[in-house]
């Protein structure tokens, strides 16, 4: 590593340090701040020599990124992102942090794929799924599979972990080969992990032909597009490999969605040469993942924390949760996104029948919604009475991402 | 109405919804149900026949590409003129309220809208992306409009239409007027489900298909207290 990235490295650790000391946050994302302003070129140092994984996606990143850690933990120490700081920053601070480390799994924001790719060349890359989220400012989902797919053409060496339900993700990974260019497909296995939410692609990014489905497959109207058939596959509780072999997978994680993040990180972590037998075991040592699914008690009550960003997750939250008093809590601050129009892409009816309490800065929004969904709810204003009126036993809370934080903190930062 | 039952169409979900503009469509049929009218709603693909009988016509927001496509679709089904014709309610929302004009701007080039409308929209010189407020036209008797737009269109209003509204907060068609309006058509920049935040519009676009003049009150507690905070919250923005 050259001198100025030493030094780079040393002082972004230091930082992250100082302000984990201070109390001002977990440091993860201030010390690749300050390492990156003494040397632009510092991810690509810190990379060098690594086997690294990158995963993204709209939703479960953060979940798959710490199952596949665990998964290639088998080979040996794997640094990674794990407090969700997924930009070139927090990759910084992560392996600055780790020091020398043979493998690296790192979670990155969707949009910055392309970035990360090109500084970290890594050895494969996930892609889980794309949907709606935060289109105050994020982008639409069409365009970003486009930002996907022209960076995987220019980086037809990585091998590619792709999601074969959702057709956005399909298309971007499988962009056209140039022989001109010396350009080839990139190597994809593809996976399925179900998908719930449809809404976000209706229309072939293709041709724009209508997308049609029938069970699990779908298929474009107008174009060649379809679903791959996928190598790996959840089935029961557990993951079926590509070889045939089936691994029942107990996991400390709810919901059916989780299953599938299992079967993608263990479809990860056999490109770097892990057996699924040896990893599948370890998928079960992870317990809650920054926050989320960590569960607390108070009062007698039994708090657990589900958090849901956007119309896909929100579906997703509510197959995980238990038929229990729920606490739905929204903010739209800027981390959120400004816009509450999402709530109305979100059917709430899987929570009639359930006691329903709502706070946030939005709880308004939530109101009205959930008024025009016939389920009945109690506002409150704070957590505390959340809590008190709630009978003693489970209380599910679910919350997007600053009422999460919010509410975490309420708990003492609870991971 | 058409039939025994109130028939709301929402015009291509499948390339015209982007923002919850489904909100619009539960909305009107939660308010309808509420006052005893039974409701039916279609979902019409845009690979699909546009039926000409219904009562309501939503048509939501979208992406340049299914903006532009929409149009064409509907230009080639003509049903929506058909329904027009008969004296039926249109709602048209960001996109959808665009395509209604007789020109807009989509992927850099001019398309042509349904002429429904006498708007044209172009480019603005910077997208519009925040809480939208305005003064609504006196005519129609409803109160302020609230909502939240992101858009890069502007829009230019012919004789041919009225303003829903004068702007207080936000841009609309151009910083000084928002959305348009003619006989039972009515386009807004609130995008969207514009009317979980204007009750008050919902029930306007009731009571042109119904043709009842009056209708029962609903409990309105929770979308009153979203647009007063609403509101405070825009005020607090201007001040800082």
């Amino acid at each position: 590593m050259p001198l100025r990235a030493k030094v780079a490295s040393s002082v972004s650790r230091t930082a992250a340090a100082l302000s984990r000391a201070a109390g001002r946050g977990d440091g993860s994302v201030i010390g690749g701040w300050i390492g990156l302003k003494i040397d632009p070129d510092l991810l690509a140092h810190l990379s060098t020599g690594r086997a690294i994984a990158l995963v993204s996606g709209t939703n479960g990143k953060t979940t798959t990124t710490r199952l596949t850690t665990a998964a290639v933990g088998v080979l040996g120490r794997v640094a990674t992102n794990s407090f969700g700081a997924n930009m070139p920053t927090g990759h910084t601070s992560a392996l600055a942090k780790a020091g020398s480390t043979p493998y690296a799994v790192l979670e990155v924001d969707e949009h910055y794929l392309a970035q990360v790719l090109e500084a970290t060349e890594p050895h494969v890359v996930a892609l889980l799924n794309l949907s709606r989220d935060q289109l105050d400012r994020a982008k639409e989902v069409a365009m970003m599979a486009q930002l996907w797919r022209a960076a995987l053409v220019r980086h037809t060496d990585v091998r590619v972990v792709a999601n074969a339900d959702d057709p956005m993700v399909v298309w971007a990974a499988t962009p056209p080969a140039d022989p001109a260019q010396g350009h080839v497909p990139p190597h994809v296995t593809w996976f399925s992990a179900g998908q719930r939410w449809h809404d976000d692609s209706w229309v072939c990014p293709e041709c724009g032909s209508t997308i049609q489905r029938s069970g699990e497959q779908w298929w474009c109207t107008g174009c060649p597009l379809r679903r791959p058939q996928p190598q790996w596959t959840v089935e029961d509780d557990g993951v079926l490999d590509p070889t045939g072999a089936w691994h029942k997978v107990q996991l400390q994680l709810p919901g059916k969605v989780n299953l599938g993040n299992a079967a993608t990180a263990l479809a990860v972590a056999a490109e770097f040469g892990v057996r699924p037998v040896d990893a599948v075991s370890r998928l079960g040592s992870v317990t809650s993942v920054a926050g989320r699914y960590a569960q607390v008690d108070r009062d007698g009550r039994n708090i657990r924390l589900l958090l849901a960003k956007n119309p896909a997750s929100w579906l997703e939250a509510f197959d995980m949760a238990d038929v229990a008093p729920t606490l739905l809590s929204i903010n739209a601050r800027d981390p959120d996104g400004m816009d509450t129009s999402w709530l109305f892409d979100v059917d709430f009816s899987p929570l009639g029948g359930r006691q329903v309490l709502i706070t946030g800065d939005r709880a308004y929004d939530l109101a009205v919604r959930l008024d025009v969904n016939g389920v009945p709810f109690q506002h409150v204003r704070t957590f505390d009475d959340a809590v008190r009126a709630v009978p003693p036993g489970r209380l599910e809370v679910i919350a997007n991402y600053t009422a999460f934080q919010d509410i975490r903190a309420e708990l003492d930062r609870v991971n | 109405m058409s039939t025994e039952s109130l028939r709301i169409v929402w015009i291509y979900p499948d390339l015209l919804s982007t923002y919850g503009d489904r909100g619009n469509a539960l909305i009107l049929a939660r308010r309808a149900q509420l006052r005893g009218m039974p409701v039916e709603v279609l979902e019409v693909r845009s690979d699909q026949r546009l039926p000409a009988t219904a009562d309501i016509y939503l048509i939501g927001g979208g992406e340049d590409g299914p903006q532009a496509l929409g149009a064409q679709r509907l230009i080639a089904d003509g049903g929506l003129h058909r329904a027009v014709a008969q004296g039926s309610v249109v709602f048209g929302v960001c996109a959808g309220y665009q395509l209604l004009g007789t020109s807009f701007f989509a992927k850099g080039t001019r398309c042509t809208g349904l002429e429904l409308l006498d708007i044209s929209s172009d480019r603005g010189p910077a997208r519009a992306v925040g809480e939208l407020a305005g003064e609504v036209d006196p005519r129609l008797g409803i109160p302020y409009l609230t909502g939240f737009e992101n858009h890069g269109g502007r829009t230019h209003l012919g004789p041919g239409v009225s303003p829903l509204a004068r702007v207080t907060a936000g841009v609309g068609n151009d910083g000084t007027t928002e959305g348009a309006w003619r006989g039972k058509l009515l386009g807004t920049y609130s995008h969207g489900p514009a009317l979980a935040r204007n009750p008050a519009l919902a029930d306007l676009l009731l009571r042109w298909a119904t043709g009842v003049h009056q209708l029962p009150p609903l409990d309105d507690t929770w979308a009153d207290r979203l647009r007063s905070e609403r509101r405070t919250a825009v005020a607090a923005a201007a001040r800082a």
